[in-house]
């Protein structure tokens, strides 16, 4: 496959970014977005050529590194995936694709598609975690009774990755999804209902203080999001954080 | 229920759908009314005079409604300029339409646009209302307040505002925005107010969808009614 790429290039953190055009040459459909983008950089680099920054890790779908905004949508033009499980297959020989960072005040660019998600990071340190006894008499999690829906709804919501897609994808650039997601794995167990108010208030506050947007419930976070995690979390982030609020002092 | 920054988003967007479910009810009511027009004449006089001289409608319900309209606005305004300034950037290839409506997209559009209509259905009878009832001091209600046998005047104004075909499309024109605006909000505020199960949010799409439906098309039937038998 040759493809044309429309690559979002910024310098740093400061620098003002433009679109470039490049060519690649031989893609195999089989291959995955990000080994295009590998060929892409072998070539800048043999032409001496800066090469395209852009964040990856484990390439199996569960780190939640890789990014991307591709041709109008997060990870590209399929659903309930990673970038690096995008194949070339869905695109034609001969596309003209469209390469840019998330978009969002709270995850600025650092180089080229690379964005600091460090705001997430925050949100979990504000409270996305359960205080636990590590003297080494641990209770263990089996000694109590949990339905088994509430499990499956906690465990639903524990595999966001913590992406941004949700937020690259909201019109509004909100983080909703995510920090529902984060609220519900705990609110949802009854190790996390000890801390789940303060948890709630906590986490909330610190995702408007990042500069997220509001959520003006377009579901659009949940159709983008990788781990299909669903907008029914918002809504109990809703409730879990207004009864929070009315009972504070 | 507010920070050390001000109100926090979730609780602005439980207070907005809050105002929003009071609109809903007194949208309701007022197409239920208004259809009275259409079967009874003397039934619609009568309801009229009674909401526009009852002095608890007048002096408690009608400026709630005006703070929740009000209200409604302001936040919506508020919260659309929030959400710009959260991404300053916008993308150079962005595919909304793949993952979300039109209408849940369009509410700052759909909202302005209702906005506007307001403007003009206040021009046509909410204010002559209050420059008859509080300015003239005529409470009577009457066509002709010398003469008591002359009848109420609230159904010939109505018919008489549409005998004006631009005005008439443009009424139908507003309800069609009233529409996709409640096709999304009606749905949206008790997501929004935390209200969501596998049993009944489907079916509170479904009402949504038929109330965002039907009372747009009850507004948009009696204009229609009134311009072709007035």
């Amino acid at each position: 496959m040759d493809l044309i790429l429309k690559i979002w290039r910024q310098k740093n953190k400061e620098a003002k970014g433009e679109l470039k055009t490049y060519e690649v040459k031989g893609v195999s459909p089989d291959s995955s977005f990000l080994e295009m983008l590998d060929v892409l950089n072998d070539d800048l680099v043999n032409k001496g050529d800066e090469p395209v920054a852009f964040d990856h890790d484990c390439r199996e779908g569960i780190c939640g590194m890789c990014s991307l905004y591709i041709n109008g949508e997060a990870h590209g033009p399929d659903r309930a995936i990673t970038t690096c499980q995008l194949h070339m297959r869905k695109f034609k020989d001969g596309d003209t694709i469209y390469i840019e960072p998330w978009r969002a005040a709270a995850f600025p660019v650092v180089k080229d598609l690379v964005v600091d998600r460090s705001a997430f990071d925050r949100i979990m340190a504000a409270g996305g975690f359960v205080s636990v006894n590590t003297s080494g008499n641990t209770q263990d999690a089996n000694a109590l009774p949990i339905p088994k829906d509430d499990a499956d709804k906690a465990f639903d919501a524990a595999t966001c990755i913590g992406c941004g897609a949700c937020v690259a994808s909201c019109k509004n650039a909100s983080a909703m999804l995510f920090v529902s997601a984060k609220v519900s794995q705990l609110a949802l167990l009854p190790q996390g209902r000890v801390e789940a108010e303060r948890r709630a208030i906590h986490m909330v506050e610190q995702m408007d203080h990042e500069g997220f947007g509001n959520c003006t419930n377009t579901g659009a976070c949940e159709v983008e999001c990788p781990k299909g995690i669903s907008l029914e979390n918002i809504a109990r982030l809703n409730r879990e954080y207004l009864s929070a609020a009315i009972k504070a002092e | 229920m507010s920070t050390h920054e001000g109100m926090t988003s979730i609780v602005r967007k439980f207070l907005m759908a809050l105002s929003g479910f009071f609109l809903l009810i007194f949208l309701l009511q007022h197409c239920a009314i208004n259809f009275l027009s259409v079967i009874s004449p003397d039934m619609f006089n009568s309801v009229s005079h009674f909401m526009g001289t009852n002095p608890l409608i007048q002096f408690a319900m009608q400026p709630i409604l005006a703070f929740g309209v009000f209200f409604h606005i302001i936040m919506g305004v508020i919260l659309n300029k929030m959400n710009d300034a959260a991404r300053p950037i916008k993308y150079a290839m962005n595919k909304p339409a793949e993952n979300s409506s039109w209408m849940s997209r369009n509410m700052v559009i759909t909202g302005i646009m209702i906005l506007l209509f307001l403007g003009l259905h206040f021009y046509d009878f909410w204010i002559p209302e209050l420059n008859v009832k509080y300015i003239q001091g005529d409470m009577s209600g009457l066509l002709d307040p010398t003469f008591a046998e002359s009848g109420l005047r609230y159904h010939e104004e109505l018919v008489h505002k549409f005998h004006n075909p631009i005005r008439t499309s443009i009424y139908i024109l507003a309800f069609v925005f009233l529409s996709l605006h409640l096709l999304h909000g009606f749905q949206s505020a008790f997501q929004s107010a935390g209200f969501r199960h596998s049993k009944y949010t489907p079916m509170i799409k479904k009402l949504g969808n038929l109330y965002g439906i039907i009372v747009p098309a009850g507004f948009v039937f009696i204009a229609i009614y009134h311009f072709i038998n007035g």
